[in-house]
């Protein structure tokens, strides 16, 4: 425990640091440094589940509060918290069954007709837990009047813990946190193979003789392109150099190396070019729940462009970039200034930076992060498939349980 | 469509009748006619200058050629008197095809006399012509005609040669004035179906018939020059130049002399061959280039310029100011269209001023001949900015308009005054209009974003600050060329504060923004606006958030071009200002990539904004949308020919 906990300050302090970059890589290392909270947590035998959440979340908003702006995080400690919920649900409804055909022995008909007795008025509890649980909360258990959200884990649990007093208990509690690890390690392995996932689908969008722009480097982005020429496609990539981190450079310097047709442009070129182009990929930072995408600076300025020009403009996210919240002015909140360096070279405007002696003040703007609305955005492509943007809400609620929107 | 068109259809076919029937070759051929006219004319204006009229007799194509442009008239007047008024009193045939016009004129006036009276007989027998019903009246009007020949012929020479050629249009829309009262609309249009038919027929059978067609096209001719006879003075001169502009013929190779030439599409092989071999800056091309802009030049830069500096000594044709100007230009330490225009112009006053016109020379036809020459050198160095080629049709228009009657030292300070009224009246003059018209329109509390480093921008800003106004200026910059922080600098120094971004964070910025503030490097007569790559970015951006953009421009870059992309026409910069990120060690990504056959650098210097992103237009006529460009493209070439 005490190695956990060191593990969780060095990690909070990278992240404050902004050491870890990219969407990718924190996800990867939230997920696995929530993996050893989960296993080295001492799980009473009561209320398994609600212990373990308990611990996740801590630990997690920790981790959001360290970077707010790297959602990925964020969304990968609510995946562990549906995946305890729902490995938790199934171990219950499992149990449930093993219940019911116990009842079903002894009385047939109070079972069939589901009315009074308490097996059945537990299933009913079951079935609105699994709803609740799998979607956000709807109609019908708000009219049943089930206070899920704060008594699902607790009765199912309980139910669960009631039930097998007496021989399983044991290897139930070792089978939860074992199912819940196993479902921690497919979110690792997903959001690793999330690449070729969506890379698979580079075929089907990308045709001869194509003229593509991107912006800015992405992984995702790169995969896909590259997965595109192993194909035998033959097309064109115009990189926008994506100033000032230039990370198109990053980008270019690879596909050149994999045998691309590239071309770099200024990020100012951009509308001058739009015109000659067939598709605009990006990768993206962040995915909002109303289909707006957070992506690199200038981001914005393409979408528009694109849109002018009726240019597709295509966003790849792997599904650890989806994430369950709305946005409100993500320009500047969702945002992140970094050091002006980058722009100006201090030594050259040092005489100008203190605002004495008549002359004016100066201040530098270098934000990190650009939000494009979803109207402007044709396409995401995730590893599920392709989807419109107004679409992203349902699968976001696919991967996120309702009660963790706010952690 | 009949019971419709009723009341015309009785007027109406008699004259179509004329024009289908006359001529093998219907309408096509009198719309061609406008076609073939100037190249004929200008094939056959250098011979005509020097040769007397009598030379050229043999060839129908040989015509005296439309002296409306003065270069082609001042020779004339060094030719014998009788010579050169003869085709002046053809003042229509003379534009048009009249192979015998110059034949006949040659001996003297008294065959031209006979000539006129000979082409009587042949006009009234024409019907097959078609002009059954013209022939009677031109008949009628023949001895009229007669006496108009002679009239004009005894107009004092200097005038006549001015109103030949130039004023066959306007004499025929003058005479349709005051025969008014006697021809109908239908009647005078039948008249002009006449003359084209009867072109049309000349050219058909080339030199065999041409006393027939030449004679009933003299006949309308001389009816037409008789309403010139009692206002042949100056200012007719003058309104029949205008009204000959306003026709297609002799303005269109007017316009097409005066114009830059069509830029050079490096693409075609042969001709980049043969520009190479003229040219004095032997650039080499870069080896690695965007297959999209295969047809602009793209140079690798930085490897002449030593070279060319040796040669600065050597260089026998080129003036020394502009080798200078030129160097400038090839290394960049002058850019900025009003800075590059003014000092090209400077340049030109020196070579005006050490101007001498060498034996047997002409002063107008030699010096622009040289400033020609220079212009290919300075193209060389730098692609011709829009505005430059105004300027240089504006020099080219003065040297052409120097009154013959002028000496050299006269004109040479002839030429110097006017270009130096042209860098203070149209560039300089028209910033202060342009800071006077804008700073009315920042108020207290503005936040005003700018983009790059546009002159006229930055002393909108200065004056506003000097009038104490509050406000705050954003400068937006983008790679290679960073010119954002020259202009924050001086802005910062002159107490401004000031906000410097990226042109990719301009979304972030835009929120706060009231007023977008971005110069041009030209504007074209649909609204476009060619200026410095990413300019089209921050007013697409800017629109995009609703903020005003404003654009100040001297009307003398605008242009009558159209424009709808930024590929079709742009300059290419260095492609290695874009792999090598200046100031920052960090970035080498792509060291040692520059020569990959799969990688290429693009580097834009221009971009076109498209007209529905700019708010308004900020020119020393006033404020202007961008549909009015093309009003004030016309007014202000109208302007530039005439003053």
């Amino acid at each position: 425990m005490p190695d956990v906990q060191s593990t969780v300050v060095e990690f909070v302090n990278k992240l404050r640091k902004r050491k870890i970059e990219g969407s990718q890589a924190t996800a990867k290392c939230t997920v696995e440094l929530l993996r050893s909270v989960i296993s080295y947590q001492r799980v009473p035998h009561a209320n398994q589940a609600a212990a373990l959440i308990d611990a996740v979340k801590a630990v997690g908003q920790q981790l959001v509060a360290a970077n707010p702006v790297e959602l990925a995080v964020g969304n990968v400690v609510r995946r562990v918290l549906h995946i305890i919920r729902e490995e938790d649900l199934s171990l219950t409804t499992a149990a449930m069954a093993g219940l019911d055909l116990l009842d079903a022995s002894d009385d047939d008909d109070v079972d069939n007709c589901k009315g009074i007795g308490y097996p059945a008025m537990s299933a009913a509890v079951v079935a609105a837990a699994a709803r609740s649980t799998l979607r956000p909360p709807s109609l019908q258990t708000l009219l049943e009047g089930t206070p899920e959200s704060a008594t699902v884990p607790y009765t199912s649990s309980s139910g669960a813990d009631s039930e097998s007093k007496t021989a399983d208990k044991s290897s139930l509690t070792r089978k939860l946190k074992h199912d819940v690890i196993e479902g921690v390690n497919q979110l690792i392995h997903e959001i690793a193979g999330c690449h070729e996932q969506i890379a698979e689908q580079a075929i089907e969008h990308i045709h001869q003789n194509e003229v593509i722009l991107t912006l800015g480097s992405s992984r995702t982005v790169l995969e896909f392109l590259c997965a595109a020429k192993e194909k035998k496609r033959s097309f064109r990539v115009f990189v926008a150099e994506g100033a000032p981190r230039y990370q198109g450079h990053l980008l270019a310097k690879e596909l050149v190396a994999r045998g691309l047709q590239t071309t770099v442009i200024t990020d100012s070129a951009v509308f001058a070019m739009i015109s000659r182009v067939n598709m605009v990929i990006i990768g993206a930072h962040a995915v909002m729940a109303n289909g707006g995408v957070i992506g690199p600076v200038g981001v914005n300025m393409a979408a528009l462009a694109a849109k002018k020009h009726a240019v597709p403009f295509v966003v790849l996210a792997g599904s650890h970039k989806l994430c369950p919240l709305y946005p409100h002015n993500p320009e500047v909140l969702l945002n992140e200034l970094r050091s002006p360096s980058e722009l100006l070279d201090f030594g050259e405007f040092s005489d100008c930076l203190d605002s004495g002696a008549g002359s004016g003040s100066l201040q530098v703007v270098n934000p990190t992060f650009d939000y494009v609305p979803p109207n402007l955005v044709s396409l995401f492509i995730t590893d599920t498939g392709g989807h419109n943007p107004s679409y992203m809400y349902r699968l976001i609620a696919d991967y996120y349980s309702a009660d963790d929107l706010v952690m | 469509m009949e019971s419709r068109r009723n009341p015309r259809a009785v007027v109406d076919p008699k004259v179509r009748q004329v024009g289908f029937f006359t001529s093998s070759q219907p309408d096509s051929s009198s719309s061609q006619l406008q076609q073939p006219d100037p190249i004929s004319a200008s094939a056959s204006s250098p011979p005509v200058s020097t040769i007397s009229p009598s030379g050229n007799s043999l060839s129908p194509v040989m015509i005296p050629p439309p002296r409306h442009n003065s270069s082609d008239a001042f020779p004339l007047r060094n030719a014998v008197v009788a010579s050169a008024v003869s085709p002046s009193s053809f003042s229509y045939s003379s534009r048009r095809d009249f192979p015998d016009g110059s034949t006949t004129a040659s001996p003297g006036r008294h065959s031209r006399g006979s000539f006129v009276k000979s082409s009587v007989p042949v006009a009234s027998s024409l019907p097959g012509i078609g002009m059954d019903s013209m022939a009677a009246a031109k008949s009628s009007s023949v001895p009229a005609s007669g006496l108009t020949t002679v009239s004009v012929v005894t107009m004092p020479p200097g005038l006549s040669e001015k109103a030949s050629g130039m004023e066959v249009e306007s004499d025929h829309k003058k005479n349709s004035k005051p025969l008014k009262e006697k021809t109908t609309k239908a009647e005078r249009r039948a008249i002009q179906e006449a003359q084209r038919a009867a072109k049309a027929a000349a050219k058909v059978d080339g030199g065999k018939g041409p006393a027939v067609t030449s004679a009933s096209v003299a006949s309308t001719s001389a009816k037409a020059a008789r309403p010139a006879k009692p206002t042949s003075q100056k200012n007719d001169v003058a309104v029949a130049a205008g009204a000959a502009e306003k026709k297609g013929g002799p303005s269109e190779k007017d316009r097409k002399k005066d114009a830059p030439h069509p830029r050079m599409q490096y693409d075609d092989e042969s001709r980049v061959v043969k520009a190479k071999r003229r040219a004095v800056v032997k650039q080499t091309e870069a080896k690695n280039r965007v297959e999209l802009f295969r047809h602009l030049p793209q140079y690798e830069h930085g490897t002449q310029l030593p070279d060319l500096e040796t040669k600065f000594f050597q260089l026998d044709p080129m003036h020394p100011a502009v080798y200078k100007v030129g160097l400038q230009y090839l290394s960049g330490d002058i850019s900025g269209g009003n800075a590059r225009c003014i000092a090209m112009l400077h340049a030109f006053q020196e070579v005006v001023k050490d101007y001498s016109t060498p034996p047997e020379k002409n002063l107008n036809r030699d010096m622009t001949a040289k400033i020609s020459s220079y212009v290919s050198f300075l193209i060389e160095c730098r692609p011709l900015s829009i505005s430059m080629g105004n300027a240089i049709r504006f020099v080219k228009n003065r040297i052409a308009k120097l009154p013959i009657t002028l000496s050299e030292s006269e004109a040479k300070a002839a030429l110097q005054s006017d270009i130096e009224r042209f860098i203070n009246d149209k560039i300089i003059g028209a910033d202060t209009v342009i800071v006077k018209h804008a700073v009315s329109k920042i108020r207290d509390g503005d936040v005003l974003l700018t983009y790059g480093s546009p002159t006229a921008v930055e002393m909108v800003l200065l004056h506003a600050h000097e009038l104490r106004k509050k406000f705050r200026v954003l400068v937006v910059d983008s790679r290679p060329k960073l010119e954002g922080q020259l202009l924050l600098r001086r802005l910062i120094k002159r107490g401004i504060n000031c906000t410097y971004t990226h042109i990719n964070a301009i979304s972030y910025i835009m929120h706060e923004v009231t007023k977008v503030f971005l110069g041009a490097s030209s504007v074209l007569s649909n609204g476009t606006v060619y200026s410095r790559v990413g300019t089209a970015c921050v007013a697409m951006v800017a629109s995009a958030f609703r903020v005003p953009v404003l654009v100040c421009c001297e009307a003398y870059k605008f242009h009558e071009r159209v424009q709808l992309d930024s590929i079709c026409s742009n300059e290419l910069g260095d492609p290695n200002a874009i792999s090598k990120v200046h100031g920052r060690e960090d970035i080498n990504y792509l060291d040692g990539l520059t020569n990959n056959a799969n990688l290429q650098f693009l580097n834009l210097m221009y971009d076109a904004t498209p007209s529905d992103y700019i708010s308004m237009i900020i020119t020393d006529y006033g404020m202007v949308p961008p549909t009015s460009v093309p009003v004030i493209v016309r007014e202000y070439q109208k302007e530039h020919l005439l003053v």
